[in-house]
């Protein structure tokens, strides 16, 4: 199962290749990951989908997140009510003749046509992650280029911040 | 006041409280080592910076403060590697400083650069490169307080040459600079998560507690020694809290695990309810996991949670300090109304029915058993015991006693072989007035062999007593029992005469081939005033028994 993890790190040289390595050396899968910078200049947030088999899988990838010394707050989104975004650029073959269907289809998605090739067209899209792979698939048949996809950020709907959510909770 | 950045450091050194250091200079670190010179921190020099690294690692298991490490950069600090990993297993806590290039340099793949925050980050606990001189009051203060606090871990403090020589006013760190938003060691956690332990215990008919290195390093072994008293509830101990228990009490069961006693693995596996207390169930104790405490409930109390839950379910969590979670346990803790007569007969009768082997009239060649109990037999209660890896590790586990904390040092978790004679060097500096014994293979010894010359250099009365078997003896176990006696890459062939080599050391050494030299060789190790080495010929092939086989459940053992 997919997890959903917001990190809030303290903002250094390596702090995401630090957090990819402990993933991936502690035998979890990471879906995506994407870093940014934050309302607080010194606190960069990652927004991790780890692939865990079972419960006591992703409280173990949490605690290890937990345990490193810059890692401000880990908070799991996945049962919340959140927002989740993923930004995508296709650029798909398109002939003269075949634009209009795509221009149609990209419509329905609220994808818009970015530019265009006399070959090819690039469409950019925003979504929720099975979005994005539903619309990849309708343009499958005109032959995709190349894609590129951000990875999956999210934000909670609740009025506080995913810090203030972290102190809220806080077992220990 | 303006102060360079190696005068920085040394002041936070003292500041932190460091009388000792360890270590090897190099061209990036001259700087560091001017500022040293004059400044009244003792500065021990190794001959080998992996020397440096498992002293200074030594030095904090005998004392429970920090260890100090220096090296240059590049080779200087690749070489700790296997230290600063070695220190990460055991949760030592250390701080190493690496000396780098300097930050111009950095990235151009300069003479003696290597990426060491890069190469250190899956082995520390936590890890600094400086990029300003004004950093550096902060990072050395937060270094030692990350090091020490929580679940101790070695940090790594990266710093470029400029900016050891570059001057700052800025030469103490201030509060809000200390200020750590992320790291928070856990404290106290949840009176509740005590209680459900308690409750769990009133009911237990055979309630077991296993102890580790965690308890140790708390420094609760006295408070636990009146817990077990109290409750009369037996004791297991994994190697890294061998000595968190007194080993002559009655109800210590010894180790479990892979190379564990009957009575312990029985009792784990018969037990009702395991109070693991800083563990952290790792493969040698547990054996094949689905066998493992299959009765118990498994109760865990640990400074990391990441720890709880990690290798075996445990439905009772106590996440916190043990200085906070042991006394009040101890202050609930009751043991079952119908009382534990019944399961402490039971374990004393696998105890007394199942011994571990002992060769009785052996002759030939002296069994390596025999050499660990004439140690144990001569040494001092209180003495510190070291070892290298390998058999003579395990039969030291076995068959020596320990009756204080922090009396037996050795390489749990990553098996460091050479570990040895440079932590039994850092023990015996921290405990000038101690008696330290160094058990070691002619297979490990040779692995910072030339740390004899560190020993001889500063007169440190270790008694080295090594197992020569002509071979690299665990190898050769498993070669036996599971490769068809098919000794591959595992023999010396020419043998090592490790008295002469102690002797080339400035280092008195003594060769031990027969069973009735045994006793004269110890007593004369007894009484040295400085380093000596009995190289003691044993048995090749004896084995290292009870063994439960890579794979099988730790009931299922060969005596």
């Amino acid at each position: 199962m997919k997890h959903s993890l917001a990190l809030l790190v303290e903002d250094r040289p390596g702090v995401l290749t630090h957090i990819s390595g402990l993933i991936s050396r502690r035998g979890f899968n990471i879906a995506s990951i994407a870093a940014s910078s934050t309302e607080q200049a010194d606190i960069t947030r990652i927004s991790l989908v780890v692939e865990v088999e079972n419960k006591d899988e992703l409280e173990q990838v949490i605690a290890q997140i937990e345990k490193l010394v810059q890692i401000v707050a880990v908070i799991d989104l996945t049962e919340e009510d959140h927002i989740s975004r993923e930004l995508a650029l296709i650029k798909v073959a398109a002939t003269p003749e075949a634009r209009a269907d795509i221009s149609g289809v990209a419509d329905i998605f609220r994808a818009r046509v970015v530019d265009v090739h006399p070959e090819s067209m690039v469409i950019e899209l925003t979504g929720e992650e099975k979005k994005v792979d539903a619309f990849c698939k309708m343009m499958e048949k005109h032959g995709i280029i190349e894609i590129i996809r951000t990875g999956e950020v999210f934000l909670s709907r609740l009025p506080e911040s995913a810090v203030q959510t972290a102190e809220r909770e806080r077992r220990y | 006041m303006e102060l360079t950045g190696a005068q920085i450091v040394v002041n936070a050194l003292k500041k932190a409280g460091v009388d000792t250091v360890f270590g090897y200079p190099g061209g990036q670190a001259l700087p560091l080592y001017d500022a040293l010179y004059d400044s009244g921190i003792r500065h021990i020099l190794t001959r080998h910076e992996q020397g440096a690294v498992h002293a200074a690692d030594g030095y904090a298991r005998a004392t429970g403060k920090v260890g100090v490490c220096i090296s240059t950069s590049g080779p200087g600090a690749t070489n700790l590697i296997t230290g600063i990993a070695t220190a990460n297993m055991d949760s030592v806590p250390l701080v190493c400083i690496t000396c780098q290039v300097p930050r111009v340099m950095i990235g151009k793949d300069s003479f003696q650069e290597a990426d060491i925050v890069g190469i250190t980050t899956p082995i520390t606990k936590h890890n600094f490169l400086l990029r300003q001189v004004e950093q550096l009051p902060r990072v050395i203060a937060k270094a030692f307080h990350i090091a020490a606090s929580g679940r101790p871990g070695p940090v790594v403090i990266d710093i470029p040459k400029n900016i050891q020589v570059e001057k700052t006013t800025h030469v103490e760190a201030t509060e809000e600079e200390l200020h750590m938003k992320g790291y928070r060691p856990l404290y106290a956690g949840r009176e509740e998560d005590v209680q459900a332990v308690v409750n769990a215990l009133r009911n237990a008919k055979k309630p077991l507690f296993f102890i580790g290195g965690g308890l140790v390093s708390a420094n609760m072994t006295d408070a636990f020694r009146h817990l077990a008293e109290k409750t009369g509830i037996p004791v297991v101990a994994s190697l890294m809290g061998l000595s968190g228990y007194p080993t002559r009490e009655k109800f210590h069961l010894g180790m479990p695990g892979m190379h564990g006693t009957y009575a312990a693995n029985m009792a784990i596996t018969e037990c009702d309810l395991l109070l693991g207390l800083g563990v952290r169930f790792d493969d040698r104790v547990t054996g094949e996991i689905k066998g493992f405490a299959p009765h118990a409930q498994i109760a865990h109390f640990d400074v990391d949670v990441s720890e709880i839950n990690k290798n075996v379910h445990t439905p009772l969590r106590v996440p916190g300090d043990l200085a906070w979670s042991l006394p009040l346990f101890a202050n609930l803790a009751e043991v079952n109304p119908q009382g534990l007569q019944a399961w402490q007969d039971q374990v004393m009768t696998w105890k007394l029915d199942h011994p571990l082997p002992y060769p009785k009239n052996a002759t030939g060649l002296l069994k390596p058993q025999e050499v660990i109990k004439a140690i144990d037999g001569a040494k001092e209660e209180d003495a510190i015991v070291v070892t290298d890896v390998g058999q003579h590790q395990m039969w030291t586990a076995q068959y020596c006693n320990f009756q204080e904390p922090r009396s037996f040092i050795t390489s749990g978790g990553l098996g460091t072989m050479g570990y040895g004679l440079p932590a039994a060097i850092g023990a015996q500096l921290a405990k000038p007035g101690k008696e330290v014994w160094m058990v070691s293979g002619d297979g490990s010894i040779m692995m910072n062999c030339q740390e004899i010359a560190t020993a001889s250099e500063y007169e440190l009365p270790i008694k080295v007593v090594i197992l020569n078997n002509r071979g690299l003896g665990m190898v050769r176990q498993w070669q036996r029992m599971f490769f068809g006696n098919r000794y591959s890459g595992s023999k010396h062939e020419k043998g090592t005469d490790f008295a002469r080599l102690a002797e080339a050391m400035d280092a008195k050494g003594i060769k031990v081939e027969k069973r009735e030299d045994l006793a004269k060789a110890i007593t004369e190790a007894k009484n040295c005033p400085g380093p000596i080495f009995l190289d003691v010929r044993v048995e090749d092939d004896e084995n290292v028994l009870p063994m439960v086989a890579p794979g099988a459940t730790i009931d299922h053992m060969t005596e």
